[in-house]
């Protein structure tokens, strides 16, 4: 420490530059999500969960699985810890004090925030490609470890459905960051409120019409039991509205609007 | 060129920070001092977008810093050391940093270099760094764009004695190649040091600013004999106004030259003279800044 240096001649960099793009802005959110020892380790602990799942369907279960169905039971485990990443991405500037210089660096905040949306879509993306490769390991050992044969079918619209929800879990983690700027209030909640929503609107009767329209759970559930007919994608799109939609664009105006320090 | 023009921020009936206007040119280094609540973190926030003011504007080289096309690259900005992620290294911060001002990664070793970080401290996470070396860090992230402005909150926060010489030096050399520098403290002698310019701000508004020679011209010479009253009569002679110092001492409203001649041509002995020191300046200080009507002074105003 007591040997700074005194710089008598400094390079002089080349122009101001233009605006940082919103790929190199998702770049560096995209790097922000594993440059920590949480983040890593939370992206260690998604990929050791599906494989696990895997592992304990392929040595405990009793029917043969295909890849649509390994497929299906590694989302279970994705779904919940992606958008803990997701809510990370953004409660950790706050936590961390960091939002004074990334929004200092960037003054127009809502560019760091799409920035932020679309590393989480990224994100969202890799867990289903991995999620997707685990399943392959799975199907190609399926003879080797079981009777099974092994069963490749996994239809085009599903795995297209199984994207979108992973976006939208992953993304309505991102809103309640936005909305609570807390990493311990956003992820209870996150992981609370749901779940006693979905609990609530299905034991009391009455409100059925609820669970169906607006319970993510009750709505999404189709996406893994033959897809999503027409009522079905209706039903998904206002429960992602409350779930996700309503979430974000509060705290998209609460950040726009934040005195940060 | 920073110009700040009226700015006014007002969180429901507080004021915080009332019809502050000053100007800050390239190569000078201008202290904003005040003690602490007096409203300089606010008028820097706002000054860098963090806090949007209730009335009148404050810009950067002509544009408010939303409008700035990069940010980054036209000012460095430092307003707490503290705030930034413990569990990245030095590096990482500011590899992060420099990808969305769109340098190379040269420039952060060169830069780590220049803020003495590099080799370990480089790898190593920020929750375990010292004040001092987060200091270091953040200005370092600071001067990363190779900026034109500098913008400092109490950046000697936390340096050593060697740091806060090592910081001056940084600074002055940047003023000398044409770089604007404001930085705030409520520690009075670490501006005098460096600073060209000072704005003084006490309760939101401005009590005083001008250069530093303007500002702190009126301390005298402190001038002290075997005795007392004969030097005290011969620098009133000579037409030199004298008042007390601390013990035997008499300061003189002179420069030493003359107050040395009125001794001599008195034939008084003399066993000090010198400039009066900050005590003096001190005194302004601390007079500038005490709130208006109560009579007292306020707190925190350290050396």
């Amino acid at each position: 420490m007591s040997t700074a240096v005194l710089e008598t001649n400094p390079r002089r960099l080349t122009g101001p530059g233009t605006p940082p793009s919103l790929l190199r802005l998702t770049r560096v959110e995209l790097r922000k999500s594993y440059d920590t020892r949480a983040g890593r380790w939370l992206l260690v602990a998604i990929a050791l969960a599906a494989a696990a799942t895997v592992a304990l369907a392929l040595f405990t279960g009793h029917d043969a699985m295909g890849l649509a169905d390994h497929l299906e039971l590694t989302q279970l485990s994705t779904s919940l810890l992606l958008p803990v990443l997701g809510i990370l991405l953004v409660t950790s500037e706050w936590s961390q004090r960091t939002a004074m210089t990334t929004f200092t660096l960037v003054p127009r905040r809502s560019r760091v925030l799409s920035a932020k949306v679309l590393a989480a879509s990224a994100l969202a993306l890799l867990g289903v490609v991995a999620t997707l490769m685990t399943s392959v390991v799975a199907v190609v050992l399926t003879p080797l470890v079981t009777d099974g044969a092994r069963d490749w079918s996994l239809g085009a619209a599903e795995l297209g459905q199984v994207v979108l929800l992973q976006l939208v879990y992953v993304l309505s983690g991102v809103a309640f960051g936005m909305l609570l700027l807390s990493s311990p209030l956003a992820i209870v909640l996150y992981l609370v409120l749901p779940t006693v929503f979905t609990i609530l609107v299905s034991t009391v009767g009455a409100l059925d019409w609820v669970a169906d329209w607006l319970d993510l759970t009750t709505a999404s559930a189709p996406v893994f039991d033959g897809g999503l007919d027409a009522q079905g994608w209706l039903q998904l799109a206002t429960a992602t509205g409350l779930w996700l939609g309503l979430p974000m664009g509060l705290g998209w105006l609460r950040i726009e609007r934040a005195e940060i320090s | 060129m920073i110009t700040v023009d009226h700015l006014t921020k007002r969180y429901g009936a507080r004021t915080v920070v009332s019809d502050v206007s000053f100007t800050c040119t390239p190569g000078s280094v201008t202290g904003f001092l005040g003690p602490n609540g007096a409203g300089k973190s606010t008028t820097l926030r706002a000054l860098v977008g963090l806090t949007v003011p209730t009335s009148g504007t404050a810009t950067i080289a002509g544009r408010a810093h939303r409008d700035l096309p990069n940010a980054g690259r036209q000012v460095g900005v430092l307003l707490d050391a503290g705030a930034q992620h413990a569990g990245r290294t030095g590096r990482e911060t500011l590899t992060l940093t420099a990808m969305v001002l769109g340098v190379d990664t040269e420039r952060v070793d060169e830069v780590l270099g220049q803020v003495g970080l590099a080799g370990r401290p480089a790898g190593t996470r920020v929750g375990s760094y010292s004040l001092g070396m987060r200091q270091r860090l953040g200005l370092a992230g600071a001067l990363l764009g190779d900026p034109e402005v500098l913008v400092l909150d109490e950046p000697a926060n936390g340096l050593d004695p060697e740091g806060i010489w090592w910081m001056r030096g940084l600074l002055r050399g940047f003023a000398d190649r044409g770089g604007t520098v404001l930085l705030s403290s409520h520690q009075l002698r670490e501006v005098e040091a460096v600073a060209d310019q000072l704005v003084v701000i006490s309760g939101g508004r401005i009590v005083a600013q001008g250069s530093k020679t303007e500002l702190l011209g009126r301390r005298g010479t402190v001038v002290r004999g075997p005795d007392r009253a004969v030097l005290a009569r011969a620098l009133q002679t000579a037409g030199i106004a004298v008042s007390a110092g601390d013990d035997d001492a008499l300061v003189a409203d002179a420069d030493p030259l003359a107050v040395g001649q009125a001794a001599a041509a008195a034939g008084a002995v003399l066993t000090e003279l010198g400039q009066a020191g900050g005590e003096g300046l001190e005194e302004l200080f601390r007079a500038l800044t005490a709130s208006p009507g109560t009579g007292t002074q306020q707190p925190a105003v350290a050396a």
